[in-house]
């Protein structure tokens, strides 16, 4: 049997039986980018089910600015492993839209992996799909909250914070970045003091990126 | 979690004996709070011969609390009761008793440990109740790797083709961290590739344990969560800096920001 249209690949997904049929059928309705699979795939997410997942986040990240409002709405409050993939795919898509959503994961979520897919994502937002007007005042509350977020208790969450701000510092300052930048000396202060050697890493690493 | 005891009382509960309950959280307690005061140690290592408090299944929960406790420690007075909780007829018990000798880091406790292997039949049948093995092998094979027991390399290598595949797994960590053959790493790295989700958690666990940094891409595309990816790229990533001995100086190696180019991706 051929299915090629969306609504047979959709059924394929609903009606898979197995892992891996499901995760067959994911990775073709993810592929045919199809804007009436979104909200499939974005269900999908809440399977527990690792590949199937990444699929899903993969099908919606290619169809990019197109799926953020669904992805928006349907953010799922009860499943942290869902809404974990979610915001992972938003991340990804660096689409502004998403931006108070981010901000609110990054502080509030209960979830560990929310919270660092969060502050990876407040520093991968494409900047100019926002308009001039409002763009410096978005950036200083992104950079604000990455900095609050790299004293998460989580060290995962404090390394994905340093990620964060090394994608966002050259909105600030073109790198080389000035030593005595707010970014910067924030960075040494990690290299410095975090209490995980991987963090302090991420932050060396960080630096080196930025001065180079 | 903010502490719900203060140190005098957890103390106070582990030396009581009236409330086994109360003995029991204490022991947890102390070393979540990782207290290392000599009174606490004492009466950790007092509570590894107590009879009192039973399981259903005939165990022993307040040796298993204590046992574990004690490895969190570091204090080395524990080393030789520890030793004594390997011939304890409770598995959890072992199973606790090696972990801790293993967080210890003390190798007078080797040849004891390679008795348990040798005691009994390795592929013996599994023994009734939650317990999969007759020996909590995998621990003891995980403790002869980072003991550095590299005298032990043929007893420990015969476990590669146990029955049980984390104990497979666990033997094949050992003896990447023993002899830095990178045979064993890619044992682990072919593991990834298992059919069962549990399997491959316990592959990747491994893998981050054993500092085989080659794996850092295997890992970050294995199927399983990111959460566990994570911890086990983490665990590559700090096997790396102990060797670039980062702490001293201000870069990063190259190997170092390769495994942190993975972990960036599963953020």
């Amino acid at each position: 049997m051929v299915i090629d249209t969306a609504y047979g690949l959709i059924q394929a997904v609903d009606q898979a039986d197995s892992p891996a049929k499901l995760l067959a059928a994911v990775h073709t309705l993810a592929q045919a980018k199809t804007e009436e699979g979104i909200p499939t795939l974005i269900k999908v997410l809440g399977y527990n089910n690792p590949g199937a997942a990444v699929a899903a986040v993969e099908g919606l990240v290619t169809m990019g600015a197109i799926a953020v409002p669904a992805l928006l709405e349907q953010i799922d409050g009860y499943n942290y492993g869902a809404r974990a993939w979610a915001i992972r795919a938003l991340a990804r898509i660096g689409d502004p839209r998403a931006l108070d959503m981010l901000a609110d994961a990054a502080q509030r979520d209960f979830s560990l992996s929310v919270r660092r897919a969060a502050a990876r994502g407040l520093g991968s937002i494409q900047w100019s799909l926002l308009h001039e007007d409002v763009r410096p005042h978005a950036q200083a509350q992104a950079l604000e909250i990455l900095l609050a977020v790299s004293q998460d208790p989580e060290w995962v969450v404090r390394y994905a914070s340093v990620a964060g701000l090394q994608a966002i510092a050259p909105e600030f300052a073109l790198p080389p970045l000035d030593p005595s930048h707010v970014i910067m000396a924030h960075l040494h202060q990690v290299a410095h003091q975090d209490a995980e050697p991987a963090v302090q890493a991420r932050a060396v690493w960080a630096i080196q990126h930025l001065s180079a | 979690m903010p502490p719900d005891l203060t140190v005098e009382q957890a103390i106070a509960n582990l030396q009581q004996r009236d409330d086994l309950s109360l003995r029991y959280y204490a022991a947890w307690w102390l070393g979540k709070f990782r207290v290392t005061d000599p009174v606490a140690i004492d009466a950790l290592i007092e509570a590894l011969s107590d009879d009192q408090d039973r399981a259903p299944d005939g165990g022993f929960p307040l040796r298993r609390n204590a046992a574990r406790a004690l490895g969190k420690l570091g204090d080395r007075r524990a080393v030789s009761p520890l030793i004594d909780c390997l011939s304890c007829p409770d598995y959890y018990v072992r199973e606790a008793a090696a972990q801790a000798l293993e967080e210890l880091g003390d190798p007078t406790c080797i040849p004891h440990l390679v008795d348990l292997l040798k005691r009994e039949e390795v592929n013996s049948p599994p023994v009734a109740g939650k317990a999969t093995m007759t020996q909590p092998y995998d621990s003891i094979l995980e403790a002869l790797g980072t003991l550095g027991a590299i005298a032990e390399r043929e007893t420990i290598q015969a476990f590669l083709e146990h029955s049980v595949p984390r104990v497979q797994y666990a033997a094949a960590r050992a003896l990447y961290q023993l002899t830095q053959d990178s045979i064993y790493g890619e044992r682990l790295v072919a593991a990834l590739q298992g059919k069962d989700l549990q399997l491959r958690r316990a592959a990747l666990m491994d893998l981050g344990a054993s500092g085989y940094v080659a794996a850092a891409p295997a890992i970050a595309n294995a199927l399983a969560e990111n959460s566990l990816k994570l911890i086990a790229l983490k665990g590559l990533l700090e096997h790396q800096l102990q060797q670039d001995s980062m702490s001293d100086r201000p870069r990063v190696s190259g190997e170092a920001i390769a495994v942190m180019e993975w972990m960036d991706t599963l953020l």
